[in-house]
Parts: C-alpha cells; sequence; structure tokens
C-alpha cells in the first residue's frame, strides 16, 4: 500500500545547480523517446533528489503502514483472516525492502533512509498517522487505501526510472491481492449483522477525510510540476488521480447501502467530474508535520525496533564485509 | 512518559517518543552488504535477476531472498550472488552495440542464396 499525497520539495529546494546543456538535452531525449533511465546513467541532480525523496517517501509509508493493521492481526476474526493479514502485511514489509533497494541505487544507504524517517526529516503517507479503532478499519484500509495506492502506484510504474519501475511492477501485483482481500473482509461487514454494518459506517465515517486527504491538495501548475512530469517522475496530476480514485470506488461502497460523509459527493454525468466538499487542507498539514493521532507512536516503534535489534544485526555482521550499491 | 496506544503490544514496548534532535539511531553498514537475487520459475526456464536482499552472509541472503522473491507464485531455484562480486558494464558504453543489429554477416538472414539456384536451374534447362 502506498502514500501518494506525495509533497514534492519546494522549487526552491531543488534548485539544481548548472547542468550541462549537452547531456541534458541527451537525458531528455532518451526520455522523451520512451527509454528508462539506469543508475549509473547520467541525470540531472534535481532528477535524482526528487527521486530519492520520492521513492524514500514511498518506502517508508509502507512499513509505517504496516503498523496500524499488524495491531489487527492476534485480533483477527478467524483463522483464515488472520492468514491473509499476515501475509499482507508481510508484503508491505516486502514492498518496503524492493523500494529501499530502488532508492539505494540513487546513492543514499538504507541505514540513512531509516534515520531520516525515524529524526523526522523525510515523510510517509499521512494516513498512517490514524489509528485502526476497529476490525472494520481494517476493512477500509485494506479496501480502499490500497485501491487509492494503486492507482497512484500504476500510474508511476509508466515513470521514467528503470529500478522504480521495476519494484513498482511486482508490488501492484501483490496489491491486487490485498485489494482483493480487503474488499472481501467489507463485503462481509457490509452484508453481515446491523452491528457489523454500524461498525463498518462509523469506520468509513473516520477514514473519509484522510482518504481524500490521500493524493494530496491540488496541483498548481508550476514552471515545478511541469519540469517533473516532463521527466516523467510525476506521472499524473493529484486531481487527476482522485478522479480516477472516486468513479472508481465510490459507486463500490454506495452500492453495498453505506453512506460516505460528504452531502455534497455526486458525480457530474454531463462533464464525468465529481464534486466534493474540499477536505480541511490545514489538518492535513498538520499531521504531516506531526502532529496527527499517531505520529508519535508510529515513530517510536520504529525506532525501538532499529535499537532493540541492533545486537542481533552487530552479532551477525563479519568484519570483511563490503557494502555495495545495488546494480538494479 | 512511554507511548500510550490503543495496541496493547505497542504499550508493552514502554517506548519513549523521539527526541526533537534524533541522532542517527544507524551507522552505515549496520544494515549489510546487498545481495543480487536470480530466481528461476520452472526447471527448464532460465534464472533471471529480480531484485536485492540485504545480509550478513551467502546463507541468510539466501533465506532472506527466499521469503522475499518466493513467497508466492511458482519457483524452483534461486541464486544469491553478493553484488560487490559483480562487474557492471558502463551504460555510456552502450554505442559500441549499436552497429550489431546492422552486420548481416552474423544472422542466417543475412545469407540469401535462392535466387542463385533458382537461376543455376533456369540455365541447367534450358540446355
Amino acid at each position: 500500500m502506498y502514500g501518494g499525497g506525495y509533497v514534492p520539495a519546494g522549487a526552491e529546494e531543488l534548485k539544481a545547480p548548472a547542468e550541462n546543456p549537452e547531456l541534458l538535452a541527451q537525458f531528455e531525449e532518451r526520455i522523451a523517446r520512451g527509454e528508462k533511465i539506469e543508475p549509473r546513467d547520467w541525470m540531472p541532480a534535481a532528477y535524482r533528489k526528487q527521486l530519492i525523496r520520492m521513492i524514500e517517501q514511498h518506502a517508508h509509508s509502507e512499513i509505517i503502514g504496516a503498523l496500524p493493521e499488524g495491531t489487527w492481526i492476534t485480533r483477527a476474526p478467524g483463522f483464515r483472516r488472520k492468514l491473509a493479514l499476515m501475509a499482507k502485511v508481510q508484503d508491505e514489509v516486502g514492498h518496503a525492502q524492493l523500494l529501499y533497494s530502488a532508492a539505494e541505487t540513487l546513492g543514499k544507504s538504507r541505514e540513512d533512509m531509516l534515520n531520516d524517517l525515524i529524526n523526522g526529516k523525510s515523510k510517509y503517507s499521512n494516513v498512517f498517522n490514524y489509528p485502526a479503532e476497529t476490525w472494520a478499519d481494517v476493512a477500509v484500509i485494506g479496501f480502499l487505501i490500497d485501491a487509492a495506492a494503486i492507482v497512484n502506484q500504476v500510474a508511476n510504474s509508466k515513470g521514467s526510472y528503470g529500478p522504480y519501475c521495476r519494484a513498482l511492477e511486482r508490488i501492484c501485483y501483490e496489491e491486487s491481492f490485498h485489494l482483493k482481500q480487503g474488499h472481501s473482509v467489507f463485503v462481509w461487514l457490509a452484508t453481515g449483522t446491523s452491528m457489523q454494518r454500524e461498525m463498518l459506517q462509523s469506520a468509513l465515517n473516520r477514514w473519509w477525510e484522510p482518504i481524500m486527504h490521500f493524493f494530496g491538495p491540488s496541483d498548481t501548475m508550476s514552471q515545478h510540476t511541469e519540469t517533473l512530469m516532463r521527466w516523467k517522475v510525476k506521472m499524473a496530476s493529484n486531481d487527476v488521480m482522485r478522479q480516477q480514485f472516486l468513479n472508481m470506488y465510490v459507486p463500490k461502497i454506495w452500492e453495498l447501502g453505506l453512506s460516505l460523509p460528504d452531502p455534497a459527493l455526486r458525480k457530474d454525468e454531463s462533464t464525468g467530474q465529481w464534486l466534493f466538499t474540499e477536505p480541511n487542507w490545514d489538518t492535513f498539514f498538520q499531521v504531516i508535520n506531526g502532529n496527527g493521532p499517531c505520529n508519535r507512536e508510529r515513530l517510536a516503534v520504529r525506532k525501538v525496533a532499529e535499537e532493540r535489534g541492533a545486537w542481533v544485526r552487530a552479532a551477525l555482521r563479519r568484519a570483511d564485509a563490503r557494502y555495495a550499491t545495488p546494480l538494479a | 512518559m512511554p507511548i500510550l496506544s490503543l495496541d496493547p503490544r505497542v504499550n508493552r514496548l514502554q517506548a519513549e517518543e523521539v527526541p526533537a534532535h534524533q541522532p542517527p539511531v544507524l551507522i552505515p553498514g549496520d544494515h549489510w552488504p546487498s545481495y543480487q537475487v536470480f530466481h528461476q520459475r520452472r526447471r527448464g526456464e532460465k534464472h533471471s535477476s529480480v531484485g536485492i536482499v540485504h545480509a550478513p552472509s551467502l546463507e541468510i541472503a539466501m533465506a532472506m531472498a527466499k521469503e522475499q522473491f518466493a513467497r508466492r507464485g511458482e519457483t524452483s531455484n534461486l541464486w544469491v550472488v553478493c553484488t560487490a562480486d559483480v562487474l557492471e558494464m558502463d551504460y555510456a558504453d552502450e554505442e559500441v552495440f549499436r552497429t550489431t543489429p546492422s552486420k548481416s554477416y552474423r544472422d542466417p538472414a543475412g545469407y540469401k542464396v535462392n535466387d542463385k539456384i533458382e537461376a543455376y536451374k533456369a540455365r541447367q534447362s534450358n540446355l
């Protein structure tokens, strides 16, 4: 599962040193031809920086995303649901590994990425700063957050950086299982007892705003965004992805007789666009900046995991081991 | 004050909030070197590169590779190779292969003699 709602660095932060115009032209021509960029190719500094930032955030979202759902493994209702949830949570951690490897090829070590996650310098998807209060939250996360993630990841898998695309291909394949199992839990609750339906409805009500936040605020079509799109780092605007998500999944919620807590939500049949109430974007930035309900818990748990596992890693480490940047 | 969570397992950790200026928790090398993983789906097919794992040794790299790249679908075999032991060609040298497809003398399609045979047969029958 992943975090959209990716907030790119400001234009200022990415201000690149003047690039060699000839190399830059070759680089851009390669991308325009639909060819992939590979790790040791020449690339503009801003391209490298933005990709590291994006892939790293994606990787963090995967391991942090495993936490709210992992909470319910011990309390899953039945053995099959427990097996499925364990498999899903393991996949998420596996996705983090794949993504950290892809980011490593750009020159940032996994240790540095995890340090920056723990010290708060690098972000992860906002949705994982909310708690999974009931089993119905697992249904909403597994169905709708994973669905939103797929919209985002399918778009990104057509990007220009080879290792990221290859990782996403594998990830998208596994996400389709997540979506199916999430939908299954969702449908079972929706068609179950009145208590189960109520539990699901209240989870939907709680998660709707974070889901609307998921793809991030409307992009301002700055020159900066235009460059990222030309370089195929950003593949679709936040609004386009949000529309795609609403179009595919709102009907699947409504067909079960459930409601969404936005009276303005409807499809305008003349334009094909969904109309909705803008979610509160101040809340979104508040949560990004550390003030969501679970930010502190997530980072504390991550830190403890690294600290208390240190002796195991040290015991296994060999003196002659040498690090090499992954090839692909 | 340890973090208070809805999850009893988190409460049992007695984890403290990460301080504002947290020094690095990991130092370079903590997560071990990387290994390239090659996966064979079925006997008779070729192994292909599927990604990497981090591990302290070949044996643990193999255990990690089984978990990471063989947990669903079919697998008949895996190889792991320490990344540092792989010599990679420079992509900038890609150009030297650019003329290869046009080297027709290396291709079966570069050898067409039917017209000669036909012409020879025609000459023979005219004799």
